[in-house]
């Protein structure tokens, strides 16, 4: 499903050249539940932004479901975006002045579905996270856990086969955090490969594999070096 | 998708009032104030006979004494009645009508009609044809009506209204200055604007209700109008012989080459009349069309032309400040593009977005600029200048109010919603 080989990514200004992530190879299937980890600024979310298609990597190579996504262009990233990813946010990231029904719509209108198929899509997946009742709502009267909730909403309505998570628990409490683990591991069980950025080891413990990463350097913590090749000066400490 | 993304407008519009409002009115006041000037000037500029524009001429030839000389002087603006008379008699070109203004006491026979002054033209036959004169009744008088100054007459629908209550009139007679004049056609409302054919008289005005042969005119002594310059002393200066100009001569031609065999017959003419002894310069003529004839003459003052500029320079300046407006909005909603773009929107669907929400703003702009042109040239319409009656909105003019207001919007909206669609994701959605 998830494929990168030797991926890179290096930000340049006039002055400065930095390498946020190092030769990362990766494979991840469907089904698989992996946790990225590493110390604040260490390439996780450069990481996760790649794998989202948000980001155009400096060398290696990605391919997602298939498809090498270095030649596509914008248009074709983005439909392939809308297709086989979801995403969560920290900050849950709903649009204020979008009732739940139309937050849950976004991702289903640029997919250019009929208003009946989007319909059906969105009751289900706001089904699926115990919001089917408040569809008229915005996200300002709802809780952290239910706009989290929404979120995930709005990420499995267009049935992605990645769903990509960066600190999806970081502003709830244990509780809707708890909540929000189990929904996403219920997604997981269906089949969804789930990748989530965590600086918590309590959620990084639940996931099946763990990638750590440090400068921009990868480990595979569950299946050691052979799936994760780290770069060559640097990464082997990381590795269990 | 687009009515996806006017739903989109409408939520982010209602999200700032205050700014909407703000953008809305600076589009309104720039197109309304460069809608009420474009209005004037179209009005003013609009081509009076656009069929026929090119192929109509206006003779100018120049009679004057050698002493008064300048050289590079252009020749008078008229024409002597000697000249008007023998060029036309001549017949040259492909029509040609001598005229000048006047006006005339008009007797009625209606009960309760009480004697009242009509502008006239006296002109030559072939003029109704020239300038394509719209007949609803009868037609023009012959050529041999002209050659025998005969008792005849074409009265616009107005006064064939005013005098007998109806416009099929043709074979009765008016009397005018104490004679009878068998009417031959009636005309229907006719009133090019500008009055291209005569600039001496009201430019802007409503046009004449009597039309008589020129030679009728001399006969009876109708009064003429319109301006006069004699270049000599002389007791009778509308006489054949006199040295005054006061006649507007026009030939139509429609090709090139004859409008230049035409000029050099001008030429000819002027060397014959110098050799004769009439003419005492050197051949200095001149043969221009309606465009260059009222291009010439200024007829489109240059105040207007000012105004219109600094208006247009006013939108400038109201579409430089509605750039800065919405590429703050668009902006601000850097979060939202991330998001979306992140959920699958491309750079072009989100550009599409932000510039659809620019055209709604276009759109409501152009609604209250319409409102404030019509506003400005009510303002235009109550101003003493000659043209204010003509001031108002046609149909082409309100599509182009709209077609400037959403143009303005939409180049307003091309820069920020570029800038809109640039946002990275990446960022936007971490340091949220």
């Amino acid at each position: 499903m998830l494929v990168m080989k030797d991926v890179s990514k290096v930000y340049r200004t006039e002055m400065v050249e930095t390498h946020a992530v190092r030769d990362l190879t990766l494979e991840a299937s469907e089904g698989e539940f992996v946790s990225i980890t590493g110390p604040s600024g260490s390439g996780k979310t450069t990481f996760l932004n790649i794998a989202g298609l948000l980001e155009e990597l400096t060398g290696g190579e990605y391919r997602l479901d298939g498809v090498d996504v270095k030649q596509l262009d914008d248009r074709a990233r983005s439909r392939l975006r809308n297709e086989k990813i979801g995403f969560v946010f920290q900050s849950f990231n709903l649009i204020p002045d979008l009732n739940l029904f139309d937050n849950v719509d976004v991702p289903l209108r640029y997919r250019r579905l009929t208003r009946g198929e989007r319909g059906k899509r969105i009751e289900r997946a706001l089904e699926r996270v115990g919001l089917a009742s408040r569809t008229r709502h915005f996200p300002a009267e709802l809780s952290g856990g239910q706009q989290q909730r929404v979120a995930i909403a709005r990420a499995i309505a267009g049935d992605p086969k990645l769903l990509l998570a960066d600190e999806p628990t970081g502003n709830l409490d244990s509780q809707m955090a708890r909540e929000v683990m189990q929904l996403l591991e219920e997604l997981n069980a269906q089949g969804t490969l789930v990748v989530i950025v965590t600086h918590d080891p309590e959620i990084a413990a639940r996931a099946q594999r763990n990638i750590h990463i440090v400068d921009g350097v990868a480990a595979d913590l569950e299946r050691g070096p052979s799936l994760v090749r780290p770069t060559r000066a640097a990464a082997q400490p990381s590795v269990a | 998708m687009f009515t996806y993304y006017l739903d989109l407008a409408r939520r982010s519009l209602r999200r700032n009032v205050a700014l909407t409002v703000l953008m809305i009115v600076a589009i309104a006041f720039g197109v309304g104030a460069s809608m009420t000037t474009l209005t004037v000037l179209h009005v003013l500029s609009v081509d009076p006979i656009p069929r026929k524009s090119r192929d109509l001429y206006f003779v100018q030839l120049d009679p004057q004494k050698a002493n008064s000389y300048k050289p590079g002087e252009p020749p008078p603006e008229q024409v002597t009645r000697a000249d008007a008379e023998a060029l036309v008699r001549a017949g040259k070109a492909d029509r040609q009508a001598m005229m000048t203004g006047g006006n005339a006491a008009i007797e009625p026979e209606r009960a309760g009609l009480v004697p009242f002054f009509a502008d006239g033209r006296w002109t030559s036959s072939e003029f109704f044809a020239m300038f394509d004169v719209p007949f609803i009744a009868g037609g023009p008088w012959t050529a041999e009506d002209d050659a025998h100054a005969a008792r005849i007459a074409v009265i616009a629908r107005a006064l064939a209204e005013k005098l007998f209550g109806a416009t099929d009139v043709v074979g009765k007679t008016i009397r005018v200055e104490g004679t009878e004049l068998r009417i031959a056609g009636v005309i229907d409302t006719w009133r090019p604007t500008p009055h291209f054919y005569d600039l001496n008289t009201d430019v802007y005005g409503k046009g004449e209700q009597l039309f008589v042969p020129f030679s009728t005119s001399r006969e009876l002594k109708l009064s003429r109008s319109g301006s006069m310059d004699c270049f000599d002393q002389s007791p009778e200066p509308e006489a054949v012989g006199a040295p005054c100009v006061w006649l507007q001569l026009w030939v139509e031609l429609d090709s090139t080459a004859k409008a230049s065999a035409y000029r050099e017959l001008l030429t000819h003419y002027s060397e014959d009349q110098k050799a004769a002894g009439r003419f005492e310069r050197a051949p200095n003529v001149r043969l221009r069309d309606v465009r260059d004839w009222l291009d010439f003459k200024e007829v489109v003052p240059r105040d207007v032309r000012l105004q219109t500029w600094i208006a247009l320079g006013f939108l400038l300046v109201c579409l430089i400040n509605t750039v800065g407006l919405l590429l703050t909005k668009f902006l601000r909603r850097s979060v939202e593009i991330g998001v979306r773009r992140a959920l699958g929107a491309s750079k072009r669907s989100i550009f599409l977005q932000l510039l659809v929400e620019a055209g709604t703003i276009g759109l409501a702009g152009g609604a209250l600029g319409l409102g404030l042109a019509w506003l400005g040239l009510w303002v235009v319409r109550h101003q003493p200048t000659p043209y204010a009656e003509l001031a108002a909105l046609d149909l082409p003019m309100l599509a182009a109010t709209f077609a400037l207001a959403v143009i303005t919007s939409l180049l307003a909206g091309l820069l920020p919603a570029w800038r809109g669609c640039q946002v990275t994701p990446a960022i936007q959605l971490k340091s949220h």
